[in-house]
């Protein structure tokens, strides 16, 4: 009887332990609530979002680090002040005057401590670097600024005039719609002209993309990649300063994990949740679910370099054997709408009209014979190992294109790779045809037109078909020649006729974007036209 | 007779070791793509850095000495680089292998703390009652895919109870700088002001890999030292010694326990390998940033370079635990000197 009790006895303080080591200790120290964690889907390619158009690093990178000289308010689409107090616009349109704010301080970190503050001089070296060749920096990071060049910045601004300290002039050589909403993009980041003369002296120019300097709410401390990356407050902020000391970037690539960390609070918020999980999330009540009406696009596009794809007629085919609705239910569950054309139907620019793909196998054969391919062929379709905001599962949408091109005789291998090497291929155009999408950067329709069409983008590598077409590029260059509404909304049906005839790729669908996050996190703004932004975001008790 | 144990262990790990490092180098001529590129980690190579490397590397020559540059090479730490980042893949698995030793080490100790005592209750003829449940839970522990074990207790533990974190080592809320790659030590010799905080952190980090981990050493060790036990309290100088009128505690610590225990050690050097196979699967589960889930991602991504030095140092790991658990046995057992020929 002794001995039973000692046994009980024993079992008691052993749970007792247990659950002393597994109680949950409220993390609410002074550092776990000034510390945000954000689950993000991937590595950034980039500290600098010139660099790239991936929307991976303009999450983790742009609205964090740094400022842009106009940005757009979310909330209206509009173009306002940000490092420029005021813009001056002159009466034909061509010169663009910045009048910047005073006493704006760069990041002061462990490699860089700021003499001076923002003026002039910055902008100019911000942008020299982009458009002169002869740049010590141009070519640094690849010498590629495929947003930039998608929109042809180079040929558009004549010369950047340093009026004085905090004033700054852009002299284009057209008069451009767009050219305002382009530089309140995530891409038109402003960086320090006195870091970068600092990397020229110690040789380390290469550093400026990889430890950045700039003027935002937070400053670079950390990062490993596929690992994290960790940003410290920025003290002196210009705007009012942040209520967080840290933001974490916890780099998981699983949905799952994902929703596991978020589900036992190892993140605050969750980037990207998986569609699947969307209905799931909405019945825990300790999450609140941000849903926005995104500008977004998810397509596939054909390399139109490569046999047999460089025929239209093939093209044309395979657009019909797009199963939109299939897709929509089996890869967004229900969370998405079907694209009848490059934009969405928020877009002023949306022509009703326009009807890219249209599920119909039978059509698609007779295409195919017409091309000379009945017997079918072997392709490869690439599909996004991440998951993006206009495409959930690109894998899955592989599959049930798969299976609707195998009644066609076409056979289909799922190629993928990991992110950063899936897009380097892509950019050397290894590929058949690729299932990848775009999330506008601002409100203007032209940036869908441009960087994904152009000729300009085919060479810059935004351009996922290589396609290029003087008859497309002369409409998409007249829309932006004015600024009348209905004018630009006929070059840009104009435009889209082109493609519905040439199918250089096929719209498949708009997503609705969903951030998440535990409620007891506020103020996390998602910008419909970029980025994520937590300079205001406040977290509470847990 | 010690030494020369110790020696021909020794001299048995350099001829495996060579073995290892022939199939290591091997390896750049059977997988697919250039050879030097799979040796050095660089895919985009220049003409005239073909030319430089060639020579460097020996391609220019016969393959043996092509090996003996290779081993050239990876004794001085050069491992090649990453073909997915670039990086030099000898500070990668040095940066990663702490981690793996740190669950590795942890499994083992938590193995031995449970598995033993258990054990020795379930030879205990004096309670028979005991013995049933703690075999039945050993073959329960032991016939469970580790994975699954995992899954259900990150369900359970994580998701619906929300004691433990699912992944990592340590909330990324700390930053503590790495000094000796130990996670405990290191915030342990840390100045910072959270450090009780991110102690307890990592804690709760290591509980559930650690007993997901030493599921399987333990289960295993249970029986073995179950049996072992019972096998010596049947001997007859055990029975000389209960019939001098000793009692059991006594019986058990002065001549069951050493001579019970030694197959333990034993079979615990023949189970390392597979702890080492379970501590990938365990890292890859809870996202534990060893070797483990270090070599799956290189494998996942095809980066050659890295599954070289992955292989080289998972296997030079299980080689050098094996002759230590031999070595550990061989002190306790004299008799096992007499058959001193090196095995693995």
């Amino acid at each position: 009887m002794v001995k039973i009790k000692g046994l009980i006895k024993a079992v008691l303080v052993m749970f007792g332990v247990t659950s002393i080591l597994g109680c949950d200790i409220e993390q609410d120290s002074e550092l776990a609530s000034k510390t945000l964690l954000y689950c993000s889907e991937g590595s950034p390619e980039s500290f600098n979002p010139q660099l790239v158009t991936s929307g991976t690093t303009i999450d983790a990178v742009s609205q964090q680090i740094y400022n842009r000289l106009v940005k757009i308010d979310p909330s209206n689409g509009q173009v306002v002040s940000d490092l420029a107090r005021k813009v001056i616009v002159s009466n034909d349109a061509m010169r663009y005057r910045f009048y910047l704010r005073k006493d704006i301080t760069f990041h002061t970190t462990d490699y860089f401590t700021p003499t001076r503050n923002l003026t002039s001089a910055d902008i100019l070296f911000t942008f020299s670097r982009i458009l002169h060749t002869d740049n010590p920096f141009h070519d640094v990071g690849g010498g590629q600024y495929p947003f930039f060049s998608g929109i042809g910045l180079s040929q558009l601004i004549e010369q950047i005039i340093v009026v004085d300290d905090l004033t700054i002039e852009f002299r284009l050589n057209d008069p451009q719609a767009s050219f305002l909403a382009n530089m309140a993009t995530d891409f038109a980041v402003i960086l320090s002209a006195e870091y970068g003369e600092q990397l020229i002296e110690s040789g380390q120019k290469e550093l400026i993309d990889q430890k950045p300097i700039g003027t935002g709410p937070f400053k670079f401390k950390d990062y490993k990649r596929d690992h994290y990356i960790r940003y410290l407050k920025h003290h002196d902020y210009w705007q009012s300063e942040s209520n967080l000391e840290q933001i974490v970037f916890d780099i998981t690539p699983d949905n799952s994990t994902r929703l596991a960390k978020l589900l036992t609070k190892e993140c605050d918020v969750l980037g990207y949740p998986s569609a699947s999980d969307v209905g799931f999330l909405h019945k825990r009540k300790e999450v609140d679910i941000v849903e926005t009406t995104s500008m977004n696009v998810s397509y596939w596009a054909f390399n139109t370099e490569v046999e047999p794809f460089n025929n239209p007629l093939v093209r044309k085919a395979l657009s019909y054997a797009v199963d939109q609705n299939a897709i929509i239910d089996a890869v967004y569950f229900g969370l998405a709408e079907p694209a009848t054309s490059l934009l969405p139907p928020t877009s002023w620019a949306y022509n009703g009209d326009s009807y890219i793909s249209r599920y119909n196998l039978q059509k698609a054969q007779e295409l195919l014979n017409e091309a000379g391919y009945s017997d079918g062929f072997e392709m490869d379709i690439w599909a996004m190992p991440v998951q993006r905001v206009y495409n959930p599962n690109a894998g899955k949408m592989a599959e049930i294109l798969q299976q609707s091109l195998k009644e066609l005789n076409i056979k289909v291998n799922i190629v993928t790779y990991d992110w950063g090497t899936f897009r380097k291929k892509l950019a050397n155009g290894e590929h058949d045809s690729v299932l990848i999408g775009w999330l506008a950067d601002n409100s203007d329709p032209d940036n869908f037109y441009r960087p994904l069409l152009s000729c300009a983008a085919a060479v810059s590598g935004s351009n996922r078909s290589l396609w290029c077409n003087d008859d497309y590029d002369s409409n998409v260059k007249q829309a932006l020649s004015t600024a009348n509404q209905d004018k630009r909304k006929i070059f840009y049906t104009n435009a889209e006729n082109i493609i519905t005839r040439e199918v250089p790729l096929v719209p498949i669908a708009h997503a609705t974007r969903h951030k998440v996050h535990h409620n007891y996190i506020k103020n996390v703004n998602i910008n419909p036209y970029g980025g994520i932004d937590f300079s205001a975001t406040k977290k509470g008790k847990q | 007779m010690m030494l020369n144990y110790v020696l021909r262990k020794c001299y048995l790990l350099i001829f495996v070791t060579l073995g290892v490092t022939i199939f290591a180098f091997s390896l750049n001529y059977l997988f697919p793509g250039d050879v030097l590129s799979n040796m050095t980690g660089n895919l985009n190579i220049s003409p005239e850095l073909r030319q430089i490397l060639s020579e460097e590397y020996r391609l220019d020559q016969n393959v043996i000495f092509q090996y003996f540059a290779y081993i050239h090479r990876i004794t001085n730490g050069d491992w090649g680089v990453s073909f997915i980042n670039d990086t030099s893949i000898f500070n990668q698995v040095f940066h990663a292998l702490p981690a793996t030793i740190e669950l590795a080490v942890y499994a083992l100790l938590y193995s031995f703390i449970v598995a033993l005592p258990l054990g020795i209750l379930a030879s205990d003829s004096n309670r028979p009652w005991l013995d049933k449940p703690i075999l039945a839970l050993s073959l329960i522990g032991f016939s469970m895919p580790i994975f699954w074990l995992a899954l259900i207790m990150i369900l359970i533990f994580s998701i619906n109870l929300g004691w433990f974190p699912v992944s990592g080592r340590l909330s990324l809320i700390y930053d503590i700088p790495v000094t000796t790659g130990f996670m405990l030590v290191d915030i342990w010799i840390s100045e910072l002001p959270y450090k009780m905080e991110a102690m307890l952190d990592a804690l709760k980090h290591l509980i559930m890999p650690t007993f997901v981990l030493a599921a399987y050493p333990t289960t295993v060790l249970i029986r073995t030292t179950r049996q072992s036990m019972q096998n010596v309290l049947d001997t007859s100088y055990v029975k000389a010694a209960k019939a001098k009128g000793l009692s059991n505690f006594q019986v058990l610590k002065r001549h069951a326990l050493r001579n019970g225990l030694l197959p333990v050690i034993q079979m615990l050097g023949i189970h390392f390998g597979t702890l080492i196979t379970l501590a990938m699967v365990t890292e890859v589960i809870f996202s534990w940033p060893g070797i483990g889930l270090w070599l799956v991602d290189a494998i996942h991504q095809r980066d050659y370079p890295a599954i070289q030095g992955g292989l080289m140092v998972m296997s030079g790991m299980v080689f050098v635990a094996t002759i230590i658990f031999d070595v550990i046995y061989m002190i306790f057992d004299p008799l096992a000197r007499r058959h001193g020929h090196g095995k693995i």
